[in-house]
């Protein structure tokens, strides 16, 4: 009998976590253009775009690095280190970029935004918006919204780049895959459509997922230590599974179908 | 006789636990009413119920005679820009300075121009003796400065209402006393209505013009500093006496001890 | 100064974005507006595709003129149709053209390798819809070997 109350129990408050998370999305969302909201984005914009850089231009160099190390002595035995160049555009594009920005984004700016909304709540600011009669689902959420919306594929769309300059210092500058057949073949290769929009598709719904859950984790935390330790941790743990598993959804529904 | 807020006949539950059990309040027009009682009996949460933050289970609460329960979602927030509150942490926000802080609200609910809203901030500032302090962050500040500037705040759109949460509580004396002449200074010159929730007795009951004492989930005893005194409520005594034992138990409810003890409570 | 160095900063993360999408456009994915422009279809009947897919390239000569739109199955004598999408800037082609699937290198992608037929009188050109008549078939590795073990087989006997 306890197991089965405990079973009821724990769905009954995930499913009315994920009402409450739809609610506070809508609430937040309802009157979105307010040109006075605009530099508040553009600070939010700072905080989880800006400061996110560098660790995205760093990461997406390293991963195209070690891709074209990597793919060059597998495909090397085959004669065939022309195919380097589209080799690494296409997983770059395709899964790297927009999966492992959004995991970085993830513990980068979105356990960010989770403690500072939950020691906003600790601090009675939300409260003290509300009695100002501000609403803080359009002053804090919102902005913090729209500007992890833009910034992930923001991002994303770096991250590629920088990875393809890597995968070329590596390939064409230290291994000797020739540069003309680099570029002629990835650009042969790959499709404006199929891979870098369906790339940045990617990435907007893991910038969807990634920044709901964190905003949402912030908002809904117990406001004590302990609780806003809590909320971080699942933020990361959370969209990190939710990313993963959205990838595979994606993936199937892009390039899986012909 | 005027009255700002009535609380009437108020039932408030959390999840099942009772923290007001139909109790009622008139709140005078300009005047000071403390709410006082011991920790833990939800005086927050009577701020948060008037304020429309939090709904009732039962009962109803009126600001100006109109139902803040039954107010829409935008005449509640029309209504909220006649009340403020000061929390007890101040509530600053911590990514702005003290100056943006107090301008904060001006530009939200104002269009002003900014000459302007510098004028009235610094004039706020003047009230409450931190005009020096404009340009500093609120970390920078101690607690009753940040309690101080969180109150110019509170009083920059010049509401009717003004509610202070534990505004004396961990404050050094210096601080307490400036607070309490500045709750009755600005009630005074502005002619605001102000309700004091607290658990301080000796400053309360130096300026509150109206006492409500709230223990056991309802309203235990009410009137001016003088008729609390002389209340000869068994319960309101121990509070103002601060007796450890008395009608409100120094134990929180537990089976006997001898009982638990002697595992007779399964 | 703090509201101006966001201000900078949030233009050249906006400015980098916008480098790095050029980049991919006209250096990774080579986007010109010819790979949307107009194109007209061609169809062919094969009776083995091998490993061609849609997006495959049609190449004359090594150019690439256009892609395989799509690839299905004609239900009445079941033969592969590949659908191609050719750009208009290379029309004209004769009727007497033939396509043949054809593979990049040992191990590469396969494409569709187009041969321009003579153009004599009375050979109109292809129009958008036609039908190619003249199509080779993919070389699947397995037939090749069965054929070169069969034909080994019988130069023994």
């Amino acid at each position: 009998m306890k197991f089965f109350q405990s079973i009821g129990a724990k769905t009954i408050g995930k499913v009315t976590a994920v009402g409450r998370a739809a609610l506070m999305l809508f609430g937040a969302l309802i009157a979105v253009p307010r040109v006075k909201n605009i530099p508040l984005i553009i600070k939010q914009l700072y905080v989880v775009g800006v400061q996110s850089l560098l660790i995205i231009m760093v990461s997406g160099l390293f991963i195209g690095m070690v891709m074209a190390l990597q793919g060059y002595t597998i495909l090397v035995d085959y004669g065939a280190e022309g195919s380097l160049g589209p080799m690494v555009a296409l997983s770059l594009l395709r899964e790297l970029g927009p999966v492992v920005t959004a995991l970085l984004f993830a513990g980068r700016a979105g356990s960010a935004l989770t403690a500072e909304i939950g020691l906003m709540k600790a601090t009675e600011q939300l409260s003290s918006l509300e009695m100002m009669a501000v609403d803080p689902l359009r002053r804090i959420v919102a902005p913090r919204f729209w500007a992890g919306m833009l910034a992930m594929p923001m991002l994303a769309i770096i991250f590629s780049a920088v990875g393809i300059l890597g995968g070329h210092l590596v390939g064409v500058d230290w291994l000797g895959v020739d540069a003309g057949s680099y570029w002629s073949i990835m650009q042969s290769t790959v499709d404006w459509n199929q891979d870098v929009v369906n790339g940045v598709i990617k990435s907007l719904v893991f910038a969807l997922v990634v920044t709901w859950i964190a905003i949402f984790k912030g908002y809904d935390s117990i406001p004590t230590s302990e609780g806003i330790s809590k909320a971080t941790t699942e933020t990361v743990v959370y969209s990190s599974l939710a990313v993963l598993g959205l990838d595979f959804v994606l993936t199937a529904l892009m390039f899986g179908i012909e | 006789m005027d009255h700002l807020v009535e609380v009437d006949n108020l039932t408030f539950k959390r999840a099942d636990r009772i923290i007001y059990d139909g109790i009622s309040l008139k709140v005078p027009k300009g005047k000071i009413t403390a709410v006082m009682g011991p920790s833990g009996i939800g005086k927050t949460t009577l701020l948060r119920l008037i304020g429309g933050q939090l709904t009732p289970d039962k009962g109803d609460v009126r600001f100006g005679g109109n139902s803040i329960v039954s107010m829409s979602r935008k005449s509640l927030y029309e209504t909220r820009r006649r009340m403020s509150m000061l929390f007890q942490s101040g509530a600053l926000f911590t990514d702005m300075s003290v100056f943006d802080n107090v301008a904060f609200p001006l530009r939200e609910h104002t269009k002003l121009s900014e000459d302007v809203i510098a004028t009235i901030v610094a004039l706020k500032l003047q009230a409450v003796g931190l005009r020096g302090a404009a340009q500093l962050m609120p970390s920078e500040l101690s607690g009753g400065m940040a309690r101080r500037a969180a109150l110019a705040r509170a009083i920059a759109l010049d509401p009717d209402l003004i509610m202070y949460d534990e505004p004396f509580a961990g404050q050094d004396p210096i601080s307490m006393g400036v607070l309490v002449k500045l709750i009755r200074e600005l009630n005074d010159a502005l002619n605001l209505t102000s309700i004091v929730v607290t658990h301080d007795v000796t400053e309360v009951l130096t300026i509150a013009d109206y006492i409500y004492i709230l223990a056991d989930k309802r309203v235990i005893g009410e009137g001016t500093a003088q008729q609390i005194r002389e209340s000869d409520s068994e319960l309101v005594q121990q509070f103002l006496k601060g007796k450890a034992d008395g009608p409100v138990p120094f134990h929180y409810p537990a089976p006997d001890l001898k009982a638990s003890f002697l595992g007779a409570d399964k | 100064m703090s509201k101006y160095k966001t201000e900078v900063m949030v233009g050249v993360f906006v400015m980098l974005t916008i480098g790095a999408l050029l980049l991919l456009a006209l250096k990774v994915a080579n986007q010109t507006v010819a790979t949307e422009g107009d194109t007209y279809t061609l169809y062919a009947k094969f009776d083995n595709i091998g490993g061609l897919k849609p997006r495959s390239a049609v190449k004359v000569g090594g150019v690439t003129v256009g892609r395989v739109s799509s690839i299905t199955l004609d239900q009445e004598d079941f033969t592969p149709v590949v659908e191609l999408s050719i750009q208009n800037e290379y029309s004209g082609f004769p009727e007497t053209s033939s396509v043949s699937i054809l593979t990049s290198g040992l191990l590469g992608e396969q494409y569709v390798g187009f041969q321009p037929g003579f153009s004599f009188d009375g050979v109109a050109n292809l129009k958008n819809g036609d039908y190619l008549q003249d199509t080779k078939s993919a070389l699947v590795l397995e037939d090749l070997i069965g054929q070169f073990l069969f034909n080994r087989g019988s130069d023994e006997d």
